[in-house]
């Protein structure tokens, strides 16, 4: 980790030394190589994993791949590098990933120091924390006095110290570089409790040696905003996130599905027309073609389609809707609208 | 007749084909390039942080932490630290490692090197194997094996073992009772400056006696004596009189663990354990080969002294031998110091752990962590090799 670490801030150094005005050029680099780097998680069930093939799954994954649609016209188009979380940023400002797709929180901090910009949200989530059964613990105010195993240079770290201190608890902390580390040292009895994103807690505990052993607490004590992440300055390739995510919002609000999408195109609703570009120009505007929302909704799906497939009850995950619903149905996912 | 001598003079060299001008232009001109390039890298990195809008500058080091660290030696807290605190924790922690480390390796490298060289077969052969065994592992597979295969397997805090005196051992470390001092413990602390003092009077004492009438003084005992006997004295006279210097706050069953007392976390013990036994298979190949360096005739010439075996190898090979020995054992001490930076691996909280993990990531200033990192490691290996130097001065040979 040391090692990559290091090479890496080489990296960024040769990077910095070397490339001079670049800031606008990603798309044109991407459609130049011919392919899309996309940084994604080490293994994260449900969000960044490969699966028994190794083909990358997912939904922070697949966000890359509706990407590769909007652009190539191709959901394959993708090199997947995964990233621990303490390398992450690093990679993505050095270059060497073109677009951070990484259960990646947005904070200021991030977005005005780190030289980064999350154009969008694709997963709301906030902090909480797993537990043995047998310790008999109900609630995170009873973890006075607990070790927990938490990962490092994440935001889960910064929020657990602010946790305690709120509530005026003791705790022990134990760092590790990984989330992969990090949970087996919780499996093996390092901790007592482990803490990361809620979705996290769900996706790592099907890792566990016994699965049932281990319950959520119900409390959540942070909000954490996951989104993908790219380098500041290049409004372009900004806009193409940006507006990868909105599309598959707005075809999961007007019913466009992966299976009727070309039934769709012959839709009278002006919005739908817009969205599957046979009325206006709105895909020429963020430098790609016309139809790119219709590439990515026929070759990966709407929100709501990547959303249960992944993590909600198409998986093993059942990550229930909740604050991830569309806004007309009570949840924080809103498109905004193309026109 | 006139013959016209001509005074051919050597032929006016061009300052072009004078060697030493040309040597110095090539050394000044790769200087200049050399420079040039640092200083065009330098600059360009400044200007693309600034354009990528990275944050730079040394700065980040006085603002607030906000996460917590599990060892700390100087007092941290999340609220009240800063990253700047944050670097001095995690160096403080690889020097601790570093520092116990060395002792403990040289002990057993030692020990070992010596076993290796034993007419004992059984002794020499263990000695052999533990060597091999050990060096051609390499380290992080060790340090992994420490922490997951044998600290790993101990038991949950609630099913704690004890091991007697209010110590105890349980996944999440070695418990033990933490002394406090009432306000008349000085006397002790006291007690055991004088008997340091008095030791290192008596040993030069010693020293000289025995250069001048050969006689010889029990000096294990009477440094024993003086350093632990002198103490306990103190300690007992106090208790007579009723006082009660020292009192031990035992560790107690809480919620979730042992509270109270002190701890020392299992990623320390494997961190060190597996650095003190990887690196003494190094120095027990460097003292057997110091020692193999030292000619037989030393020895018999020793024995025939009359000097008993240990005598002659605490008095006549080992000092011959250190000659050989300090150079390659400064290189293990460094390696001993640089590879405590693999603690990332086993989640212990050293300066590459905290500060080149943590720090690097909350900040994003990967330029400025890691050279500070560099620094550090930098400055640690040189000062060690400087003292080594001067203590290698001090035993190599002197030509007469």
């Amino acid at each position: 980790m040391k090692k990559a670490i290091v090479s890496i801030a080489f990296g960024l150094t040769a990077c910095l030394v070397a490339t001079g005005a670049s800031a606008q050029a990603t798309l044109n680099s991407v459609k130049q190589k011919g392919y899309l780097t996309c940084g994604s998680n080490t293994g994260l069930a449900g969000f960044g994993v490969p699966d028994a093939q190794g083909t990358w799954t997912g939904l922070d994954v697949e966000f890359c791949r509706a990407m590769s649609a909007a652009i190539f016209d191709d959901p394959t188009k993708v090199r997947f590098i995964p990233l621990a979380a303490k390398d992450r940023f690093t990679a993505l400002q050095s270059g060497e990933v073109d677009v951070l797709s990484r259960n990646s929180t947005a904070t200021m901090s991030r977005d005005t120091q780190l030289g980064l910009d999350f154009p969008a949200i694709n997963y709301f989530d906030g902090q909480g924390f797993m537990v043995r059964k047998k310790l008999g613990v109900s609630s995170a105010k009873e973890l006075n006095g607990a070790s927990i195993c938490t990962q490092q240079g994440t935001t889960t770290e910064l929020n657990l110290a602010d946790y305690f201190r709120a509530n005026n608890m003791k705790y022990e902390v134990v760092a590790f570089a990984t989330s992969d580390e990090t949970f087996k040292a919780y499996d093996a009895g390092r901790c007592d409790a482990f803490t990361t994103d809620a979705s996290g807690l769900y996706s790592e505990r099907l890792r566990a040696s016994a699965p049932d052993d281990h319950i959520v607490l119900p409390e959540i004590i942070s909000k954490e905003p996951l989104g993908p992440a790219v380098r500041h300055g290049d409004n372009q390739w900004g806009d193409i996130v940006r507006w990868t995510h909105y599309a598959m919002l707005n075809a999961e609000e007007f019913g466009v599905t992966k299976a009727n999408v070309e039934q769709m195109k012959g839709s009278d609703n002006p919005e739908i027309k817009r969205l599957l570009g046979t009325e206006g120009k709105y895909g020429e505007a963020i430098g790609l073609t016309n139809d790119w929302a219709l590439r990515i909704i026929k070759q990966v799906g709407n929100y709501g389609e990547s959303f249960e497939r992944n993590v909600g009850e198409g998986s093993k995950l059942k990550i229930k809707r909740g604050q991830n619903a569309l806004w007309t149905k009570g949840g924080l996912q809103y498109g905004i609208p193309i026109r | 007749m006139q013959t016209t001598v001509s005074q051919t003079s050597p032929p006016e060299k061009s300052i072009l084909y004078d060697p030493k001008v040309r040597g110095a232009f090539y050394q000044v001109l790769l200087v200049l390039i050399v420079g040039y390039l640092f200083y065009m890298a330098a600059s360009n990195a400044v200007e693309n942080l600034q354009r990528a809008k990275i944050a730079s500058g040394f700065g980040f080091l006085n603002n607030t932490a906000g996460f917590d660290i599990s060892q700390t030696l100087i007092s941290f807290s999340a609220a009240g630290s800063t990253y700047g605190d944050a670097f001095i924790v995690g160096l403080l922690n690889t020097l601790l490692v570093s520092a116990i480390g060395i002792v403990l390796a040289t002990f057993l490298g030692f020990t070992v090197g010596i076993a290796r060289l034993s007419k004992n077969w059984m002794v020499a052969k263990v000695a052999m194997v533990y060597v091999e065994l050990l060096r051609n592992i390499p380290l992080l597979l060790q340090l992994l094996f420490w922490y997951i295969a044998v600290l790993g397997p101990l038991p949950q805090p609630r099913d704690s073992i004890g091991m007697g005196a209010g110590f105890f051992l349980n996944s999440r470390g070695l418990f033990m009772p933490r002394p406090l001092y009432a306000s008349d413990a000085w006397v002790m602390g006291a007690a055991l400056v004088i008997g340091i003092v008095g030791t290192i009077i008596f040993r030069t004492w010693a020293k000289k006696q025995q250069e001048s009438t050969g006689r010889q003084y029990p000096l294990g005992l009477v440094t024993i004596g003086l350093v632990l006997g002198l103490p306990i004295l103190a300690w007992l006279a106090l208790a007579v009189v009723g006082a009660n210097p020292i009192s031990f706050e035992m560790p107690q069953k809480g919620t979730f663990n042992l509270r109270g007392g002190m701890q020392i976390l299992p990623e320390f013990v494997a961190l060190l354990v597996g650095l003190v036994t990887y690196t003494a298979a190094f120095i027990a190949e460097v003292v057997r080969a110091g020692i193999l360096a030292v000619s037989k005739g030393q020895t018999e010439a020793a024995g025939s002294l009359g000097l008993r075996p240990g005598q002659t190898l605490r008095l006549v090979v080992v000092p011959q031998a250190m000659r050989v020995i300090i150079p390659p054992l400064t290189s293990q001490y460094l390696n001993l110091t640089k590879n405590s930076s693999l603690a990332v691996a086993i989640g212990y909280p050293d300066l590459v752990q905290v500060f080149m993990g943590t720090v690097l990531n909350q900040t994003g200033q990967a330029i400025e962590v890691v050279v500070i990192t560099m620094g550090v490691y930098l400055t640690i290996s040189l000062v060690t090799s400087f003292v080594m130097n001067i203590y290698n001065r001090r035993v190599a040979i002197v030509e007469r």
